[in-house]
């Protein structure tokens, strides 16, 4: 059954960092995703990485979605995909993160290598094109290569 | 710095809107810099310090590893810097009287107002629902305790602690006026509960000037019949919602603000920057919108206008009456309230909310109720049709649109400002 739902709805679950507590972007990307017929869990604002690690091995989710604008979700999305990758049974889980991930704007933008050095599949910082997250999501499959992340 | 709240009194009594910042760096030199430029500024200022995300939550160890990166935060650090260096920060403040307020969006705010009390600061912000629901997954109840322990604590505070309530502002847009003037009045009513003397009740601008003219009038007069023992004025704060992105709409809208504060009888006024849709503003932008909405407020005579009564008045003190009936104690109440969902505020995620009451914008710009879930509220138009995410997209950024694209008298969108 879950096979063929696969094909068309994803299992979708979707959060933020643990400092940030913005849900407008939650609630948003929550019915964009459903919309597009996907089954979205929303954990909600400041999901702790250790909650965070939990569920993606206990629902097993086709997608992890990471949204955050505070301002910090650099240096929280590093420590929470490294956490994420360091489970043997996560490592290949599809991850992406996206809003405003630091305090300067634009000159942020050029920060994204970082994140997908340290374990992101896509990084959709202020300014991406939804059409583009849309995509991503229905054809996301599990990651082939482990660029970057330990063995 | 001290006298934060006679500063304000002696300020609205004169005749002159207070403008504040939200300011807040992790770097010491530039906190203190722009509590310099604050006080400085050609307008009547008081200063902020802005605290950091990982403050807010509690996460010191991530304060610390920033520090050891050097990744600037979104606020000062309060907790964590030693208390040389925050007293460094705010020695020019001390020396000139210039009244500081903290900020910072916590639910469980004990360690916050311990540093701020050891530092001597006598004005800071936020409540038991205001800074839990908006900012955290922690428990109501949790929150409410918390919050008892440290308004106690402040209330104890030398000279004449003011304590601000953030209750207009819920999620910063899409919460109808009712709602926010009731819970803002309810902190209010807990803080002076818990000891408090001196407090502010908010308000921010929404969709509608008219409407929002209409709430700050129900606001004042709520505050004048429940909280007449207690100092008390209002505070209106720029837009909380989406900001427009052009420098443009964002300075209409900041004077729209400004002017909404002076005929509402607002004694203070918080603004934003047009750096507000994009990133921290720095602070040579601040001063100028602190100047910007001064200027403006000059301007504008403090007669209030005769606003209509489209029954805001009436459904916030139905929301008041119907928590309060819940306990005599107001933090029980609140719990209370919130778990019955006789409070609910629209498209709020924390478990503790009931999550089944929704809002949109009319045609006219007012927020109106579409859902009120179990709220004491009469409703005639209930729409129960699912948002969607376009609708709720254009119902976030219509203010955004509005000050951004403005339409040209003969109805045709005026070319986009950039
Ligand atoms: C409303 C608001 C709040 C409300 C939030 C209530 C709530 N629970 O949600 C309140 C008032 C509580 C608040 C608090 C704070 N806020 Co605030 N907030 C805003 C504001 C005004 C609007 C955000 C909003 O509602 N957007 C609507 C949603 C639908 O859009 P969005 O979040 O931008 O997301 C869009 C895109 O980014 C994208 N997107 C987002 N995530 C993802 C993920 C993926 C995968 C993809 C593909 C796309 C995507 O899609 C969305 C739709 O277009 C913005 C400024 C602005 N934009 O005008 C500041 C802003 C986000 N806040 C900011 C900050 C710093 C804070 C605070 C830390 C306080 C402070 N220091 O000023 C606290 C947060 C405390 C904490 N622990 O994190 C900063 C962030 C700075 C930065 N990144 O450079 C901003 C930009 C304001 C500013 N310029 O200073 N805030």
């Amino acid at each position: 059954m879950l096979n063929h739902l696969r094909d068309e709805g994803r299992r979708v679950l979707l959060c933020t960092v643990s400092s940030d507590s913005h849900t407008w972007n939650l609630v948003f990307l929550q019915l964009l995703l459903e919309e597009h017929g996907h089954d979205v869990t929303n954990l909600g604002s400041c999901t702790p990485d250790d909650l965070v690690v939990a569920r993606c091995l206990s629902d097993r989710p086709d997608l992890l979605v990471i949204s955050t604008v505070n301002g910090h979700g650099h240096a929280d999305g590093k420590r929470l995909i490294t956490k994420l990758r360091r489970e043997p049974a996560l490592r290949t889980l599809p991850v992406v993160i996206g809003g405003k991930l630091g305090i300067a704007g634009a000159a942020d933008v050029d920060r994204a290598g970082e994140l997908v050095e340290a374990g992101f599949d896509a990084v959709f910082a202020e300014g991406a094109d939804l059409s583009g997250f849309n995509r991503f999501v229905s054809t996301a499959r599990e990651r082939r290569s482990l660029e970057g992340a330990a063995p | 710095m001290t006298g934060f709240a006679t500063f304000v009194r002696a300020a609205h009594a004169a005749g002159h809107l207070v403008v504040q910042p939200r300011m807040g760096f992790s770097d010491p030199a530039l906190m203190r810099a722009g509590l310099v430029a604050t006080r400085r500024a050609h307008a009547t200022t008081v200063g902020t310090v802005t605290l950091d995300s990982y403050t807010r939550v509690g996460d010191y160890a991530a304060v610390l590893a920033a520090a050891a990166e050097g990744t600037p935060l979104n606020g000062y650090p309060i907790v964590t810097t030693d208390d040389a260096t925050t007293r460094h920060v705010l020695s020019d403040s001390a020396r000139h009287g210039f009244p500081v307020q903290v900020r910072h969006g916590s639910p469980l705010p004990g360690d916050i107002v311990d540093a701020l009390v050891a530092l001597g600061l006598d004005a800071t912000e936020g409540g038991p629902v205001s800074y839990c629901l908006p900012y955290s997954r922690v428990p109501l109840r949790e929150s409410v305790t918390a919050w008892s322990r440290s308004v106690e604590a402040f209330a104890a505070a030398p000279g004449e602690p003011h304590l601000e309530s953030f209750g207009g502002c819920m999620l910063g847009q899409l919460c109808p006026p009712s709602l926010l003037i009731a819970l803002t009045i309810l902190e209010g009513l807990f803080f002076r509960r818990r000891g408090i003397a001196s407090l502010s009740l908010s308000f921010t601008q929404q969709t509608s000037a008219e409407q929002d003219a209409e709430a700050l009038h129900a606001l004042r007069r709520i505050a004048a019949d429940l909280l007449h023992d207690v100092d008390h004025h209002i505070v209106v704060y720029a837009y909380m919602g989406v900001h427009p992105r052009t420098e443009a709409g964002s300075l209409a809208l900041l004077a729209d603000a400004a002017r909404l504060a002076v005929r509402g009888g607002a004694a203070r006024l918080i603004v934003k920057t047009p750096a507000e849709a994009h990133r921290i503003p720095t602070i040579a932008e601040n001063v100028s919108s602190l100047e910007h909405a001064a200027a403006v407020a000059r301007t504008v005579g403090p007669e209030e206008p005769a606003v209509e009564d489209s029954g805001v008045e009436a459904e916030a003190r139905t929301l008041i009456a119907a928590v309060l009936d819940l306990h005599e104690d107001v933090g029980e109440a609140l719990v209370r309230a919130f778990s019955a969902g006789v409070l609910d505020v629209p498209y709020c995620l924390h478990a503790d909310n009931a999550g089944r009451s929704r809002a949109h914008v009319d045609g006219s710009g007012r927020l109106r109720w579409s859902a009120v879930g179990s709220m004491p509220i009469a409703r005639s138009d209930q729409d129960l049709r699912p948002v969607t995410s376009g609708a709720l997209l254009g119902y976030l950024h219509r203010v955004e649109q509005r000050y951004d694209h403005p339409v040209l008298t003969d109805g045709t969108p005026a070319a986009v400002l950039s």
